[in-house]
């Protein structure tokens, strides 16, 4: 992991900890309890860090959701966990024994893939059956203690495999004349009946259409209830991993966003990532004027959370439904007027334009575009997050007089204090960054990552091609995966001396 | 409003200049051999030359010898060609298009020039003229013609399968058995089909390279043109090119069935 990365970290409380696992929050996890313990796993391909220093503890028998955007590691770690990648750093455990450097076939867990992968010279029965011809059980009667499954047992496994995933009559059956819906039911027959301790599915109903994924859905929960074995399911689809699992676990940035239970997931998120990638949000910037104060688009509201630093900036999350919208009345918290309004079948989504900020609302009621309207907010629907990170923090050096190279770049900084060839750390506020659509008119180079609107304004991710995030507090919108060039406006810059050794052992006290 | 057929410009016409000369250079020499094969040597209609194909005692055993040179030219071709073929396909190798080009380059060289030089070369470890020298010239000429099916079957087949494989507890030589070689077998079937019916009447290599022993029956159809016996020559022929259809056939309908099964498993 780069410096640069760690340091960008400091400000993300929840990134690493693994604070809740299932609802025994806070006690200590026996090592037999947790089926797979993932230990500061990182991954390196090609010099892009897909997981970063990752740790995560899965119990025994639960169903478990990696949840994130496309390109967060979360197949990444699923393949680290059934072999098909080994990491560049750390351990994982199977049942406490340590597994990285055991090859696929010898470990105890099974996948169902992505595009399922059954073998097309194969017929159902034979794909099914591949496993369990390959499969030593003990026999104490045998020689070495060891044979392989009979015929009849292989055929009675196979057909009861079948028979659970609703396909009995379909061992003879060609895999390819068989519909999506149920090549994916061989391909989750062909993995349960090898009886893995853990079974991996890498998003496993991408491929099928709504109705059917709605319906593999139902029958994947059932299965898991019937075989009491431990489900890994990957997916991009927040919903899906909101009604499926036990435990969801956010991911982005090959980092661990938020481990918890669907519920917590949504009312509770952790930082303005998980709530903008769970469901719809009215994200804000607050201060926490005192303990229960909050201020967002200055109007101090009440709010059930306290133990924050006095006017600490933080995040502010109000979920569409859990704003009360009445005809306008004048004294609401805040009062304005509808932009737009659509019928979403059970509800209506409405736009609504108050102190500035253009709130999203779900009711039942209808509100006619251009009325005036009321909103309000409950104490506890108001979710307090702390900033995930507030300034931008890098190690760089000072290359000539009035210049500081830092992420691949070299910008023009006052650099009065300062020798050439010193080691300095570069605070960058996220105002302070300029986002411009060429890339050649910027430094350096980056790709847009994130772009979350904040009631005023929007907080831009981009990543550098030195590896670097940064962020920006911008008016303008800009687009996912755009190429940028990046501009600093040196008068908000603040230098630093940056030893290691003390870093190191700042480091140490937080542990 | 219907637009009369005559106006409108059909694609099919573009058939027309291929059709004509697959006529000319393809079905007119076709009738020729056929009208020679039964004809006699006195001009009359005869059937005396198709059956002295089947009851010639000598034209049989040429005949089995062929196809038992053809055998075994193949089998040691397919030996050397799939390994190679797997090795250029498997990471780290399938990155580098110049290392197969290396294997393909051979072909454009002209193939007697080829048969030549590799003559010197096998002279150099002292291998002389025969029948192995022969295997050896028919195997090195037709390496690429066995090596690119395979290779472009073996690169193209989804890693997920033998991930697949692996993750069910095949270590990888049972994947390679269970799994690889299956998949691959229609370039193993196109790469043999590409390969055992040409040697059949390659004979400028076999009579470069070898001798009596290793003569092919198209040096026999050969000789027998030279020494003006064109019905014989002809009904022999024939009957190579039915023997040419009927493995053709077997070939593609197996190497057809399992393309199309892996074509399937492809697109879901």
């Amino acid at each position: 992991m780069s410096l640069v990365k760690k340091f960008q970290e400091d400000g993300n409380v929840d990134a690493h900890e693994n604070e809740v696992i299932g609802e025994s929050a806070n006690v200590s996890l026996k090592r037999s309890e947790n089926i797979i313990e993932v230990k500061g796993v990182t991954k390196v391909y090609d010099g892009v860090t897909v997981l970063d220093n990752l740790s995560l503890g899965i119990k025994r028998g639960q169903f478990v959701t990696l949840l994130g955007p496309s390109g967060c590691g979360k197949t990444t770690l699923l393949r680290c966990i059934a072999g098909f990648e080994t990491p560049t750093e750390g351990e994982i455990y199977i049942s406490g024994v340590p597994i990285t450097d055991v090859p696929p076939f010898k470990r105890p867990v099974n996948t169902v893939f992505q595009k399922y992968a059954l073998f097309p010279h194969l017929n159902v029965f034979k794909n099914v059956a591949f496993g369990l011809k390959l499969k030593k059980i003990s026999d104490p009667t045998a020689k070495k203690g060891v044979r392989k499954y009979t015929k009849a047992e292989i055929e009675e496994k196979v057909n009861n495999a079948l028979k659970l995933v609703g396909l009995e009559d379909y061992g003879h059956r060609d895999v390819n004349s068989l519909s999506g819906g149920q090549q994916q039911r061989v391909a989750i027959a062909r993995a349960i009946v090898c009886e893995p301790q853990v079974l991996l599915l890498d998003e496993p109903l991408g491929a099928l259409d709504l109705k059917m994924r709605k319906e593999m859905q139902i029958e994947l929960k059932k299965m898991h209830e019937r075989l009491g074995i431990t489900f890994i399911f990957v997916t991009h689809d927040q919903e899906e991993a909101l009604t499926m699992s036990d435990i969801v676990v956010v991911m982005n940035d090959g980092a661990i966003q938020q481990v918890a239970w669907p519920k917590k997931i949504y009312d509770e998120p952790s930082n303005a990532f998980v709530a903008d990638f769970i469901g719809e949000s009215n994200i804000f910037t607050g201060v926490m004027t005192k303990d229960f104060v909050i201020t967002i688009l200055n109007k101090s509201l009440k709010c059930v959370d306290k133990g924050f630093e006095k006017n600490e900036k933080v995040d502010v999350v109000v979920r569409p439904e859990d704003i009360i919208i009445t005809e306008s009345h004048g004294n609401g918290q805040f009062d304005g007027e509808v932009l737009s309004t659509v019928f979403k079948g059970t509800y209506y989504e409405m736009e609504v334009l108050a102190s500035d900020y253009e709130f999203t609302v779900q009711s039942q009621k209808e509100f006619k575009q251009g009325s005036k309207v009321s909103l309000e907010i409950e104490p506890d629907n108001i979710h307090i997050m702390k900033k995930r990170l507030t300034i931008n923090k890098y190690i760089g050096k000072v290359v000539a007089e009035n210049a500081v190279e830092f992420c691949g770049g070299t910008f023009e900084i006052p650099t009065t204090d300062y020798e050439v060839g010193d080691e300095v750390i570069v605070y960058v506020p996220f105002t302070a960054v300029e986002l411009t659509d060429d890339e050649e008119d910027g430094v350096i180079g980056a790709n847009v990552t994130q772009s979350v609107y904040r009631g005023t304004y929007f907080q831009v991710q981009v990543f550098t091609d030195s590896d670097d995030d940064f962020y920006i507090d911008t008016s303008d919108e800009w687009d996912m995966d755009d190429r940028v060039g990046i501009k600093i406006d040196a008068s908000q810059v603040r230098l630093e001396r940056y030893s290691p050794e003390e870093e190191k052992s700042n480091e140490e006290e937080q542990k | 409003m219907k637009k009369s057929k005559s106006k409108v410009f059909r694609p099919t016409a573009f058939a027309f200049p291929y059709i004509a000369v697959t006529v000319v250079f393809v079905i007119v020499p076709l009738i020729l051999v056929l009208v020679y094969a039964f004809k006699g040597a006195d001009g009359s209609f005869t059937f005396d030359n198709f059956a002295k194909v089947f009851t010639d005692a000598d034209t049989l055993s040429q005949l089995a010898k062929t196809i038992g040179i053809a055998a075994l030219s193949t089998v040691i071709c397919l030996l050397i060609a799939y390994p190679v073929a797997y090795i250029l396909a498997s990471s780290p190798f399938n990155k580098m298009a110049i290392l197969s080009l290396l294997f393909i380059i051979p072909m454009w060289i002209n193939f007697m020039l080829r048969i030549f030089a590799l003559q010197s070369i096998l002279n150099l470890f002292g291998i002389q003229k025969g029948f192995w020298a022969a295997i050896i010239g028919l195997v090195y000429d037709f390496f690429p013609y066995m090596l690119l099916p395979i290779y472009t079957v073996l690169l193209n087949i989804d890693k997920s399968y033998g991930e697949a494989s692996r993750d069910l507890g095949a270590n990888s030589v049972t994947t390679f058995f269970k799994v690889t070689l299956p998949l691959s077998l229609p370039g193993v079937i196109s790469g043999i089909s590409m390969m055992f019916m040409p040697v059949f009447s390659s004979y400028a290599i076999t009579m470069t390279m070898g001798d009596m022993s290793s003569n092919v029956f198209g040096a026999k159809i050969a000789t027998l043109f030279d020494l003006h016996n064109y019905g014989y020559g002809s009904a022999l022929s024939f009957v190579l090119l039915l023997l040419v259809v009927a493995v053709m056939f077997i070939g593609s309908y197996f190497s057809g069935r399992t393309a199309k099964t892996l074509k399937r498993g492809k697109v879901l």
